[in-house]
C-alpha cells in the first residue's frame, strides 16, 4: 500500500467527467439541501476563482485528479525548464543548501548533522562544503542546543536546529515555549528569533511508542511560533526556504516515512508561503482536510471514492499554526461537509483545534457535524498489525465520507 | 539512535564501512602496545576489541594513524590509546576521593579593611575606580528604594542584588560594550535576575529601569515582562527570562555566533549556585568546551537558592571544581572584592577571545537580602548570619575603604553621592508611576513579526468587549 502511494505521486490520472456526473449520488432529498445544491453549483465557480489563488486554470476545468499534483502560488503553472527529479530529503537539502549559499548567517545544528550528514541525510555533504562550525554536531542535549540556537538567533544568526526525531524535542520544550516563543514579545520586539526547528515525526514502521510521536499537538498552543508540515518534495523545499527566511520561529514537521518520495520539481527558485494550504484535489461533495503523511492515505481513499461516484475536495492544510482559514473556509462554503484526517491523537490534536476553529467560523455553512479521523489516545504499539490499527487507513476515510454524504 | 541504524538499510552500510576501514589502521599498532596480555601478532586477524577513536580519526584522518604507529615503538609502555586519548594503567584498586583535601583557594585582592593583599591584580585607573564605586552606590540605592516601593504596593515584584554589588559592577567594568551579556536577573548582562548593576554600568538610565519595573509606555519591553527582567539590545544586554539557567545555552549560542564572525568580543552569562543544578548548565558547559566558544560562565555562589542552602544543592566543592570536569579553565574569587572580580573577569575575557575558549568563574559571596520581594529569608536562616555578612563583608564598604586609602574618595563625597542618588531614584520612580500604561494593542504586537489573522481577530474582539463594557475597564487605554 505504501509503495502504491509513493509511486502514485507525480503522476496525473485525470478521470473522465462523464463518468463523474452520471454516478454522482444524490444527496439526502430534503428540499432545502437541494435548493442549496442548485444555487451552490453557480456559487461553485465563483468561489473557486475568487477564493483560490492557486492554478485558476485547473479550478475552472474542475480537475478530477485523484492524486497529488503540483500547486504553485508563486510561479506560472507551466515551468519554462523541464525541472529535475529528486527525493523529499534531497529537496529539503536543496532548499537548505540554497539558503546557506544565499545567506552566510544561515547555519545548522543538531546531532550527527555535520560529519555524518544527518540521520536522514538531509544535511549530507553540507559540512564538507560549509565547514563543521556552520554545520555543527552537538552533544546529546536537546534543550541546550535548542537554547544555543535561540541565543545564536538573538545575535543575528539564522540557525536551523534539527531534532533527530521530533519526539526528542520534548526535551527542548522549555526552551521552545519559554524562550523561543516569548523572547521577541517580552523584549518589546528588540530581539528576534529567526530560528527553524525541524525534524521527522509521525508514526513510522514499528519504531515504538517514543519514536512515533506527533509533536504538533503539544506545540500548537505555544504563542509566538509558527508550525508547518511538508508532504511532497515540492512543498518541502518551498517551505524549508520560507521557514529560513522568516523572522519568526518556525517549526517544520517532516514525516519519517515520506523522505523517499520522488517528484519532479522546478529548476527555478521558488519559495512557498508559510500560511497557505495546498489544494490537492478540487471537488464538490466533501472537504477533506489533512496534512503530512495522511495526505497520501486520503488520496488513496479519494481514488476509491471517485470510483464510487463521490467528488471529494482534498486540501493539504500545510500550515498548522495559523490555519489557512481562508482556503478552508471557501471549501467549506462550497461543500458543506468536512472530514479531517490526521495522525494526531484524538485528544488535543491538530484535528481537535481545526474542528473547533471551523465550527466557530463556518458553523452556518455546515450541513453535518465535522468528522475528525485521528489516531486513538494510545501510545503507538510496536507490533505491525497493532500499529496499523492506530493509524487512519484509506478504508476508514472512504467509510467516513460515505457516511457523511449519505 | 540505534533504532534508526537498524531500520534504515541505507544508513547501515555507510556506518559499517567506517568501522572496517579504521579497524584496519589501528589493530596492528595497538596490538604491540598492549603488553599485559599474550601478544597478538598483526597477522592473527582477530579483533579483540572494537575500533578505537572512530570519531577522532574521522576528523584528523591519517594523522592519528601515524601517531598510533609511533606509539608502536615504546614496547614497555603501560598505556593504551582509548577513544579520547592515551591512558596510563595502574595496578592499584584506588578510588578518587569525593572531595579534594583542601577546598580550592579563593582569589582575593583586598581585605575587609580595604588594604591590598597582593600585587597580582589588574590595575584600574582613578576614573574607572571612582565610576565603579558610584555605580555600586547607585545600585544599592536603586535596590533599597525599589524594594521599599514594592513593599508599598507601587510595583508588584522586585529582586535585589544586596551583597553582590561588586560582582555586578566590577565584572561589567572589566568587559567591553561589545560583549554580549546573558543575565539571570540580578545582574545587568545576560543575566538571570541579580545583575541590574551590569546594565547600569552600560548606561541604561534610571528612568529606563523604573519604567520597566512599572511596565509603562516608556518601558522598552512594552509592559510585557516582570519587574527587574530588563533587556536592551542597544546595550547588548539580553532580555531576562524567568526560567532558571536557560540563558546559559543562549550565551554559548551567542558565543558561537561571535566565533563564526571572528569578532573581538565574548559573551558572559551569570547564574547562581542553584542554577548549576539544572540540565541546561551541564549541557551548556559541555557544549562550550566542545565548541571552544568564547564565553565567560560567571557563577554567583551566594550560598542560597531561595531557602535551599548549598549543602542541599550539591555536594561538590562549590562550582569551580566542575570546570575541570568539563575541560574548562576555572577560578574561584572573592565575590565581595571588586578588584578581585575585576581582575578575574579581565583575564578571563582575554583568554576567552584570544584562545577561543570558555572560562568558568565562581564568585563566592552572600545573598544579603531576600531572594525576592516574595520571600522572607529570616524564616530559614539566622538573622545574625545575614547581619554579619552585611556589615563585615559589604563589598561597597570594602571598595570605598580602598578608594579612601588611595586618596580618591572621601566621606563628604560619599554623603553627597548617596543623597543625590536617592533623590534621582525617587524622582525616576515618581515619573514612572505617573506615566501611562501601554495601550491594548501591545498585547498582540511582537508575538510575530506581523500579526496573523487569528491575532487580529482576537484584538478586534477584545477592543469590542472593552468598548461595550467600558465601566468594567475604566483603567484601560484603547
Amino acid at each position: 500500500m505504501a509503495a502504491a502511494i509513493l509511486h502514485g505521486v507525480g503522476a496525473t490520472t485525470p478521470l473522465s467527467s462523464v463518468k463523474y456526473n452520471n454516478s454522482r449520488r444524490s444527496l439526502p432529498g430534503s428540499g432545502i439541501t437541494e435548493r442549496k445544491r442548485a444555487s451552490f453549483v453557480i456559487q461553485c465557480y465563483g468561489s473557486l476563482s475568487s477564493g483560490l489563488n492557486i492554478g485558476i486554470n485547473r479550478a475552472v476545468k474542475l480537475s478530477t485528479n485523484a492524486v497529488a499534483t503540483k500547486q504553485d502560488s508563486v510561479t506560472a503553472s507551466t515551468p519554462s525548464k523541464p525541472g529535475h527529479e529528486l527525493l523529499l530529503f534531497e529537496a529539503l537539502r536543496e532548499g537548505l543548501e540554497e539558503e546557506m549559499e544565499r545567506d552566510p548567517w544561515v547555519c545548522v545544528m543538531g546531532e550527527d548533522v555535520g560529519h555524518y550528514g544527518g540521520s536522514y541525510k538531509v544535511t549530507k555533504g553540507l559540512a564538507d562544503k560549509y565547514g563543521d562550525l556552520r554545520v555543527l554536531d552537538t552533544p546529546i542535549a536537546e534543550n541546550s542546543f535548542t537554547g544555543m540556537g535561540i541565543g545564536a538567533a538573538m545575535t543575528g544568526l539564522r540557525p536551523i536546529v534539527e531534532g533527530m526525531n521530533m519526539g526528542f524535542l520534548l526535551l527542548a520544550f522549555n526552551q521552545i515555549s519559554n524562550n523561543c516563543g516569548m523572547l521577541h514579545y517580552t523584549s518589546g520586539g528588540q530581539f528576534k528569533i529567526p530560528i527553524v526547528i525541524r525534524g521527522p515525526g509521525g508514526v513510522g514502521r514499528q519504531l515504538g511508542a517514543e519514536h512515533s510521536q506527533r509533536l504538533e499537538s503539544y506545540f500548537q498552543s505555544i504563542p509566538g511560533i509558527q508550525m508547518v508540515a511538508c508532504s511532497t518534495p515540492y512543498n518541502a523545499k518551498g517551505l524549508m526556504k520560507a521557514a529560513i527566511r522568516s523572522d519568526n520561529p518556525v517549526i517544520l514537521f517532516e514525516h519519517v516515512l515520506l523522505y523517499n518520495l520522488k517528484e519532479r520539481i522546478p529548476d527555478e527558485e521558488y519559495v512557498l508561503s508559510l500560511e497557505e494550504s495546498e489544494m490537492v484535489r478540487t471537488g464538490d461533495h466533501v472537504t477533506i482536510l489533512t496534512y503530512s503523511r495522511m495526505r497520501y492515505h486520503v488520496m488513496q481513499a479519494a481514488k476509491t471514492l471517485v470510483n464510487k461516484g463521490y467528488d471529494p475536495e482534498v486540501i493539504d492544510i500545510r500550515s498548522l499554526k495559523p490555519f489557512d482559514l481562508h482556503t478552508i473556509g471557501n471549501s467549506v462554503k462550497k461543500t458543506h461537509r468536512v472530514v479531517i484526517v490526521e495522525e494526531c491523537m484524538r485528544t488535543g490534536g491538530i484535528g481537535a483545534s481545526l474542528t473547533a476553529s471551523i465550527n466557530e467560523h463556518f458553523h452556518d455553512y455546515l450541513d453535518a457535524p465535522i468528522v475528525c479521523l485521528s489516531s486513538q489516545d494510545v501510545p503507538t504499539p510496536y507490533a505491525g498489525t497493532l500499529e496499523d490499527w492506530t493509524v487512519v487507513q484509506p478504508a476508514q476515510i472512504v467509510a467516513a465520507v460515505e457516511q457523511l454524504c449519505r | 539512535m540505534a533504532l534508526y541504524l537498524s531500520k534504515s538499510g541505507k544508513l547501515l552500510p555507510h556506518f559499517k564501512q567506517k568501522i572496517c576501514s579504521l579497524g584496519m589502521i589501528s589493530l596492528s599498532s595497538i596490538a604491540s602496545c598492549f603488553s599485559q596480555n599474550p601478544p597478538l601478532s598483526p597477522e592473527h586477524g582477530k579483533t579483540p576489541y572494537a575500533a578505537p577513536s572512530l570519531f577522532a580519526s574521522r576528523r584528523f584522518g591519517s594523522v592519528k594513524a601515524e601517531n598510533l604507529a609511533s606509539i608502536n615503538n615504546t614496547a614497555d609502555s603501560q598505556a593504551l590509546n582509548f577513544p579520547g586519548g592515551m591512558v596510563k594503567f595502574t595496578p592499584e584498586l584506588k578510588f578518587i576521593s569525593d572531595l579534594p583535601e583542601e577546598r580550592i583557594n579563593c582569589y582575593r585582592v583586598l581585605d575587609e579593611s580595604g588594604h591590598l593583599l597582593t600585587s597580582d591584580f589588574v590595575e584600574i585607573d582613578k576614573d574607572i575606580a571612582v565610576k565603579m564605586y558610584k555605580e555600586m552606590v547607585m545600585l544599592q540605592t536603586v535596590d533599597t528604594i525599589f524594594y521599599e516601593a514594592q513593599r508599598q504596593g507601587r510595583i508588584s515584584f522586585y529582586v535585589t542584588a544586596a551583597g553582590e554589588e561588586a560582582i555586578n559592577i566590577a565584572s561589567a567594568a572589566a568587559l567591553s560594550m561589545d560583549d554580549f551579556v546573558f543575565p539571570q536577573v540580578k545582574s545587568i548582562r545576560p543575566v538571570q535576575y541579580r545583575e541590574a548593576g551590569v546594565l547600569l554600568w552600560r548606561g541604561f538610565g534610571l528612568q529606563d529601569l523604573a519604567n520597566q519595573c512599572f511596565g509603562n509606555v516608556g518601558d522598552n519591553c512594552k509592559g510585557r515582562q516582570m519587574p527587574a527582567h530588563y533587556g536592551s539590545k542597544k546595550h547588548n544586554y539580553f532580555t531576562v527570562a524567568s526560567t532558571v539557567a536557560t540563558q546559559i545555552p543562549h550565551a554559548v549560542g551567542a558565543a558561537y555566533s561571535l566565533k563564526m564572525e571572528g569578532r573581538d568580543a565574548c559573551t558572559i552569562t551569570y547564574f547562581g549556585d542553584g542554577g548549576t543544578s539544572t540540565g541546561d548548565f551541564h549541557a551548556a558547559m559541555n557544549f562550550a568546551a566542545v565548541l571552544e566558544a568564547p564565553v565567560i560562565l560567571f557563577c554567583r555562589n551566594n550560598g542560597w537558592a531561595i531557602s535551599t542552602p548549598v549543602s542541599d544543592q550539591f555536594r561538590s566543592d562549590g562550582i569551580v571544581v566542575r570546570g575541570q570536569a568539563y575541560g574548562i579553565r576555572s577560578i574561584r574569587v572573592d565575590g565581595n572584592d571588586a578588584l578581585a572580580v575585576f581582575s578575574a573577569v579581565h583575564m578571563a575575557r582575554k583568554m576567552a577571545i584570544s584562545e577561543s575558549r570558555p572560562v568558568l568563574i565562581e564568585a563566592l559571596t552572600y545573598r544579603a537580602g531576600h531572594h525576592s520581594t516574595s520571600d522572607d529569608s529570616s524564616k530559614y536562616r539566622p538573622i545574625e548570619e545575614i547581619e554579619w555578612w552585611r556589615a563585615v563583608q559589604d563589598p561597597v564598604a570594602r571598595f570605598r575603604k580602598w578608594l579612601e586609602i588611595q586618596g580618591w574618595w572621601s566621606c563628604e563625597s560619599d554623603t553627597e553621592l548617596r543623597d543625590r542618588a536617592r533623590q534621582e531614584v525617587l524622582d525616576a520612580i515618581q515619573v514612572a508611576e505617573k506615566m501611562e500604561k501601554p495601550d491594548l494593542g501591545e498585547i498582540f504586537r511582537d508575538v510575530y513579526d506581523f500579526p496573523p489573522s487569528n491575532l487580529s481577530d482576537q484584538e478586534k474582539s477584545l477592543r469590542q468587549t472593552v468598548q461595550r463594557h467600558q465601566r468594567d475597564y475604566t483603567h484601560f487605554q484603547l
